[in-house]
């Protein structure tokens, strides 16, 4: 009898405990998924469909993949939404100028480095100009992709009129034909403002999915038909359908969320943030226009970035380009979510466009041209002031 | 898809009337029972099971039913509360002559969802060391596959190594030899046979893994060797009756199309997999421990992605303590049990080419268990899962616990 008690006294104290033997939810503040708050019930659905077609379509070679292709889904390269690594960096390669890639016909502009079985991958034309690509965090991209021409434009200084040593100029780029240009869209010489992408080479999400889908995991979709092996037109791969749903996903992700604001070496860190200029480019805060999801019409955000092209030196020019930037031209990258990359990055940094910094610290030291500035004067902080400013950058 | 068809159809028939015959004579009807809570070599699992006979009928039937409820929640999102009819198999055997003998075995998984003839075989028997076996054979790699039947276990899950790296239950249509040959407390047993085999799904398909299971997405693989190729899976065994026994198995075959029409396109491609198994039997204590592990190597192309894992292992270890036997809740022979399962799978070996450091894929979990066994053929078990899954890049685990309740029952 006693055990029989003792039994249900254990049985008991488990199930009483239940609660507490199952995982909880990680603080919103941790994850890099999830939607912007206050969408409707059907934009939640919307998303979700997305969201499904994003992180868990795998392709096959008979569901369309390749036959060469870099990865074979979508969330292969953005492991919770968050950055990639090396292991899913792209290279890109051929254009050397604002003329244009002259290696298209060897495959340009991205290397489809890996194929499905019994096909042979692309490799590099021997000397030619190339940059390795890591794949960015997708969060918060709906407000960047709000940001009104005219704010990009505000915030451009081509000659330098202020004198502060950074310049800052827009991407040119054509649009493919199945890009709609946004309302206010402004237009020179017949090229647009590119605002996604390491060099601000992609206008809007579609253009950056559609092409994803091709050139990524050699998807053909109606918005890009051609296949990266035949070269020619074929039938679609993906739905449009599909395509949007991700599209809509990549909209509405969330913004990722700073922690511990408050706490008095983040707060100082973002101090010397704006001492040290580092925020003349990383802007911390932007507004969206007027958009049909509502939870992200005229929004203040942080997303630390300007949009614009910034010549960062000679040791980040890899003799590659896109649209109108030059080589050693990088747009500047959002820094928020910034400390969590690990999270996506296997536990470690690889910063900057094709991660070769293995740390924030050896990032900003990474940093030339027009951010030179910036660098020498983080060179001259304490050792305190340092840290409370990696303590920033890293709460982002 | 007709013999599946008909199958389905055929069999409440038959059982209908069996039912009949059984109320209107059930002294004519015999249970050929078997305790299956203590097997003897994995081997013999699939004769060892209970059987109902009628009278001196050469043909005997038999099956399990699995079912349970669970609720799991990872990282704080819960699917929520979730019955699942685990499995229902129904067993046939007849004897067509002392030294012939056929048994088949028809699953159908979560409802009607997976239709499986599991095994279906025709044992010629010249020697105890020398049988024939035909048809579809359950390959004899590990010792779960061939001895998976849901009642026998004290976990609702079946191992993920042997499901979702091994591809458990895995037959194939095949022939091959099998024997075995005692010595006082020893005994000695072998199984060699050649079955149609994998196919490319393994490097491409869902799961964005290399996956063994996914071979059983081919509905035409009882009809159709994908590439001509035999696929070879072999064991040995030794059993010491009082004690222990431990197997050394391995498959080794071609999965991918090298060539069609006479047209050559690739190479021919390698799957090998070695496993071992033991089970131990602690007479003092009456503990018994039961683990197997797996090695898998697959030729992957170096043009394909490294996503795509080249060497994968894995493996479980059960440990069963019996806390309480006799007269419980009414049934004479009743055993309480506690048990603990750990489980480990690694889908990809290896390191990246483009950093040097480990890739990840890989998961491990720990089930302790408690299980009731009102008879040896019959158990209701509550199992609490605690499992943490890395993906490829090696990012922090996703973490999913919960509980599992369920019932397994031959009948």
């Amino acid at each position: 009898m006693k055990k029989w008690l003792t039994l249900i006294l254990l049985a008991g104290i488990s199930i009483l405990s239940c609660e507490k033997l199952l995982p909880p939810t990680p603080a919103e503040d941790e994850l890099l998924d999830g939607p912007v708050p206050g969408l409707s019930g059907e934009q939640n659905l919307r998303f979700l469909e997305g969201d499904i077609a994003f992180n868990d379509e795998v392709f096959t070679p008979q569901t369309g993949l390749g036959p060469l292709f870099v990865a074979t889904s979508c969330g292969s390269c953005h492991a919770g939404d968050g950055k990639g690594t090396p292991f899913t960096t792209l290279t890109r390669f051929g254009q050397t100028d604002s003329t244009g890639n002259y290696y298209l016909h060897l495959g340009a502009p991205q290397l489809q480095h890996r194929a499905i079985p019994g096909y042979t991958p692309e490799a590099l034309p021997p000397d030619i100009a190339f940059s390795k690509l890591t794949p960015p965090a997708n969060t918060g991209l709906g407000y960047l992709d709000l940001v009104s021409d005219a704010d990009i434009l505000a915030m451009a200084d081509e000659n330098d009129t202020n004198g502060d040593g950074v310049s800052g100029i827009p991407n040119w780029i054509k649009l493919p034909g199945y890009v709609k240009p946004r309302a206010g869209a402004v237009i020179k010489n017949g090229r647009h403002i590119g605002r996604f992408g390491k060099k601000a080479s992609a206008y809007d999400l579609l253009h950056q999915t559609a092409s994803a889908y091709n050139q990524d995991i050699g998807i053909t979709s109606t918005f890009e038909p051609f296949d990266t092996y035949l070269k020619q037109e074929v039938e679609p791969e993906v739905s449009n359908q599909t395509v949007l749903d991700v599209v809509f996903y990549l909209q509405t992700l969330k913004a990722p969320l700073q922690r511990n604001p408050n706490a008095p070496d983040v707060h100082a860190g973002k101090e010397l943030f704006t001492q040290i200029k580092c925020a003349a480019c990383h802007r911390p805060e932007l507004k969206t226009g007027d958009s049909e999801v509502a939870a992200l019409s005229n929004q203040t955000f942080y997303p630390y970035t300007d949009l614009l092209l910034h010549d960062m030196g000679s040791a980040l020019d890899d003799g590659y380009t896109e649209g109108t930037a030059a080589p050693a031209e990088w747009r500047t990258p959002p820094l928020w979510g910034l400390g969590l990359s690990p999270n996506s990055q296997g536990g470690r940094f690889f910063l900057m466009h094709d991660g070769r910094a293995g740390s924030i610290e050896e990032a900003i030291l990474l940093h030339g041209g027009e951010a030179e500035e910036s660098r020498n004067l983080y060179k001259a902080l304490q050792a305190s002031e340092r840290q409370k400013l990696l303590a920033f950058l890293e709460s982002l | 898809m007709n013999k599946y068809v008909y199958a389905i159809i055929c069999w409440p028939i038959f059982f209908a009337q069996t039912a009949i015959t059984q109320s209107d004579s059930t002294a004519w009807l015999q249970r050929v029972t078997a305790d299956t809570s203590k097997p003897q070599l994995n081997m013999d699992a699939v004769y060892n099971r209970p059987f109902l006979q009628a009278g001196k009928m050469p043909v005997a039937l038999g099956g399990y039913v699995e079912s349970k409820v669970e609720y799991l929640r990872t990282d704080g999102i819960s699917e929520g509360w979730q019955f699942q009819m685990q499995r229902m198999t129904l067993f046939v055997s007849s004897s067509l002559h002392h030294r012939i003998k056929f048994l088949s075995e028809l699953e159908f998984e979560e409802g009607t969802k997976e239709i499986n003839i599991e095994f279906a075989s025709l044992d010629f028997q010249f020697t105890p060391l020398f049988n024939l076996r035909s048809g579809i054979v359950m390959n004899p790699i590990g010792a779960f596959n061939q001895n998976h039947d849901g009642p026998k276990w004290e976990f609702n899950d079946r191992p993920l190594s042997a499901t979702q790296l091994l591809p458990a239950t895995f037959s194939n249509v095949g022939l091959g030899i099998w024997g075995k040959i005692a010595r006082q407390d020893w005994v000695f047993a072998y199984e060699a046979y050649l079955t149609n085999g994998f196919d490319q799904q393994i490097i491409e398909n869902n799961e964005n893994k290399t996956f063994l299971p996914a071979t059983k997405n081919n509905p035409g693989r009882f009809e159709e060797n994908f590439n001509g190729v035999p696929l070879f899976t072999g064991k040995i065994a030794v059993r010491q009756r009082k004690w222990f026994e431990i197997g050394l198995s391995t498959m080794q075959g071609i999965y991918n199309k090298f060539e069609e029409d006479g047209l050559r396109f690739d190479k021919k491609r390698t799957v090998r997999v070695w496993a071992v198994d033991f089970n131990l039997s602690l007479p003092k204590t009456q503990t018994s421990l039961n683990g197997e592990w797996a090695w898998v190597s697959v030729d992957v192309p170096g043009t394909y992605s490294q996503q795509f894992g080249e060497k994968q292992q894995g493996g479980f270890l059960d440990v069963v303590q019996p806390v309480l036997k006799g007269k419980m809740l009414g049934f004479d022979n009743a055993v309480l049990n506690l048990a603990c399962r750990l489980e480990y799978v690694d889908w990809n070996v290896g390191n990246f080419k483009e950093t040097g450091s480990n890739i990840g894929d890989h998961l491990w979990a720990i089930v302790p268990a408690v299980s009731f066994r009102p008879s040896a053929q019959t158990v209701l078990r509550l199992n609490y899962r605690r499992r943490f899954q890395t993906d490829l890049l090696g990012n922090p685990p996703a973490l999913t616990g919960g509980f599992q309740f369920g019932v397994a029952s031959y009948f």
